[in-house]
């Protein structure tokens, strides 16, 4: 018994973490390209060799978990019927096991928007709507729908109790790969996504793996065991919570900028702070994780530049060229790397940018009602003033000399006076990019997986 | 078992009455959708389409029933559940009026059953039989 591997076979790079479990220490870390289009195993291999030479009195390894995002990582589509009710917990239920969302759809679906499923590049569907005992017309015309289309992918029923019987039946006569789970919203406003999410990862370990051609890697690494998103999800609600006499860090958030997405995880209940606010909508996770497909520093630059106005840019960055066409070279060339002051100054603009898009999206927000009676303030989503600490991770802020300055873009800001943002956080970088390997080594080892973490993020 | 969405719409935080309603109607055997107080339109509609809700009883208690309440029928029907049942009650307009005009002018917005104040709950479960056909 001695070290733990930890792997996570990234959509850019497949990295290791070597936690010697006797020692409580990690003893390195390394990273090689992903290799999926030829041989998972190579890229692999390769950065195993990079941690061998560098570490030759590394003790035997006697243990290997990994997660893995590679090859576009795990994309869902989530129906449902009011868009605020059971469309947003099918959501919430596809991001907090992990998955990117680009595809959601609301009430009845029509012929477009099958076709759009169709066409969509997604690798499970989540079908919701009505609560139990609620409404089942609707999500009985939509498994009818889905039936009829012969679509290939999973479908994760997570709706009405009442209408399993008969959805059941229909995909058996259309043999549809189904797989019937709890309501997502089982009572008005109630949440509950935990069985959805564990047949996400089920169907993510059993099959997406394999159709993406990660499977292979199993031959070394054993069962790849989660999406790498939940991975940093569990190491942040860790973190926060602590576990045993390991003492957490409290309510804390999580921003993950990478050359795709932006994802942000927050641990905390984010309830009302001030009686005079009264809250709104959808029960919120505890553990809560946002993506944001259109907020990326390569492949999504073009869609983030078409966000901000230039007049609105200048109010990140002082780039003087021309801003659509740095945003083309480094959508058609994810792997760019700055080298001037001024291209670099243009990555931190973009990453500013992320962050503070990102936040918008993320936090909750207070509105003003003006009643008969005065003001009265609804909050929807999650009051975040109070966070603690701030947790930057993913490539961009770790190699960035500015990281921290970009991520105080996360804080309240005059202009977004209604956004719930943190106030005043302590700002703290994934350093040696360690978060997705701990919420990995967390599922045995949960003290130690702390202890390394509060010691390696600075 | 019929679904019945209740709560207080508006800036309305008369929270006793609503919890009356609640227990006498889960005792009467309904199932109960509460949206609470200080409930917006949407709210009462949106609870009644996800739980597929045959009434929706909507109290007011502070006097500003009338404006609270308006266009509800007609955003029931744009929300498609334009044939759900909507009643009406508590302290719905401001002072001492004629009943008998208020009560018209909520019919005609498309309320299906409109109570004066001081309304026992239990008057409104014998309607709640008769136009669910139960
Ligand atoms: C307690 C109270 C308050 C408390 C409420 C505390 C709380 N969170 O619940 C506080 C102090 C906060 C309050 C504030 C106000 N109140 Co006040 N309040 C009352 C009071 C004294 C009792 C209400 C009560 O709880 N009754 C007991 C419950 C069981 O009865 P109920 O609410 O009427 O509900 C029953 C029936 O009405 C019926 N019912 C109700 N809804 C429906 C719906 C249907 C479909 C049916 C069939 C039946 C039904 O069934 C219920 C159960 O039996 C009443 C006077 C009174 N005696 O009624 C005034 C009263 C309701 N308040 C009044 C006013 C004006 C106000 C304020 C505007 C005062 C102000 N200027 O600040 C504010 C408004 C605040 C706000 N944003 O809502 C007026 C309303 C006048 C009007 N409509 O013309 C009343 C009638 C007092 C009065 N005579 O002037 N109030």
């Amino acid at each position: 018994m001695s070290v733990h591997l930890l792997v996570d076979f990234g959509s850019t790079y497949t990295k290791l973490t070597a936690v010697d479990l006797e020692e409580e220490r990690i003893v390195g870390t390394s990273k090689a390209m992903t290799t999926v289009k030829t041989n998972v195993l190579d890229g692999f291999n390769n950065a195993m060799d990079k941690l061998k030479n560098t570490h030759p009195d590394m003790k035997e390894i006697t243990a290997i978990s990994a997660c893995s995002s590679a090859a576009g990582g795990l994309k869902m589509a989530a129906i449902g019927l009011v868009e605020e009710l059971t469309v947003e917990a099918a959501k919430r239920a596809c991001l907090g096991a992990g998955a990117l969302v680009n595809t959601v759809f609301s009430h009845h679906l029509s012929r477009k928007e099958i076709k759009q499923l169709k066409n969509a590049d997604i690798d499970i569907i989540l079908l919701a709507g009505g609560t139990d005992g609620g409404n089942k017309e609707c999500i009985l015309h939509n498994a009818k729908k889905l039936a009829d289309a012969k679509l290939s992918v999973p479908i994760i029923v997570a709706g009405n109790k009442d209408a399993q019987d008969e959805i059941e039946e229909i995909f058996e006569a259309s043999n549809i790969e189904y797989y019937i789970v709890e309501n997502v919203m089982p009572k008005l406003k109630q949440l509950n996504v935990k069985e959805a999410k564990e047949v996400i990862r089920q169907i993510f370990i059993t099959k997406i793996i394999e159709a993406k051609g990660i499977k292979k890697a199993e031959e070394q690494t054993g069962e790849i065991i989660m999406p790498t998103p939940e991975a940093v999800l569990i190491a942040a609600e860790l973190l926060a919570k602590g576990h045993e006499d390991v003492e957490g860090f409290g309510e804390l958030m999580v921003i993950d900028i990478g050359g795709a997405t932006t994802d942000v995880h927050t641990i905390g209940a984010g309830f009302p702070k001030r009686s005079e606010v009264i809250f709104k909508g959808l029960q919120e996770p505890f553990a809560k994780r946002t993506v944001e497909g259109d907020l990326g520093m390569r492949y999504s630059a073009n869609a983030l530049v078409s966000l901000v106005s230039p007049y609105e840019f200048k109010q990140y960055s002082s780039y003087q060229h021309d801003i659509g066409e740095a945003a083309k070279k480094r959508h058609e060339n994810v792997d760019y790397l700055p080298e001037s002051d001024e291209e670099k100054e243009f990555d931190r603009a973009l990453a500013k940018i992320c962050c503070d898009y990102s936040m918008s999206r993320h936090v909750g927000q207070v509105e003003v009602v003006y009643t008969p009676l005065g003001n009265m303030y609804y909050q929807t989503g999650k009051d975040l003033t109070d966070i603690r600490y701030v947790i930057g991770t993913g490539g961009v802020l770790i190699n960035n000399e500015n990281a921290k300055d970009i991520l105080r873009e996360v804080n309240q800001k005059s202009n977004k006076k209604l956004e719930l943002r943190p106030t005043d956080p302590i700002f703290l970088i994934d350093q040696l990019y360690i978060l997705s390997a701990m919420g990995l080594l967390g599922q045995k080892y949960p003290k130690l997986a702390i202890k390394l973490m509060k010691r390696h993020l600075e | 078992m019929k679904t019945i969405v209740i709560g207080v719409i508006g800036a309305d935080v008369h929270a006793v009455g609503n919890k009356i309603i609640e227990h006498v109607l889960t005792e009467q055997g309904y199932n109960v959708v509460n949206v609470g107080v200080l409930s917006t339109q949407e709210d009462f509609i949106h609870a009644a389409i996800e739980t597929d809700a045959d009434a929706i009883m909507v109290s007011s208690l502070y006097g500003h029933g009338e404006i609270d309440c308006k266009y509800m029928r007609e955003n029931c029907v744009e929300a498609g559940i334009g044939k759900v049942k909507l009643y009406v009650g508590g302290n719905i307009v401001v002072g001492k009026q004629d009943f008998k005009e208020v009560e018209q002018r909520f019919k005609k917005m498309g309320f299906d059953r409109v109570y004066p104040p001081g309304t026992n709950i239990e008057d409104a479960i014998a309607h709640l039989r008769e136009d669910l056909g139960e």
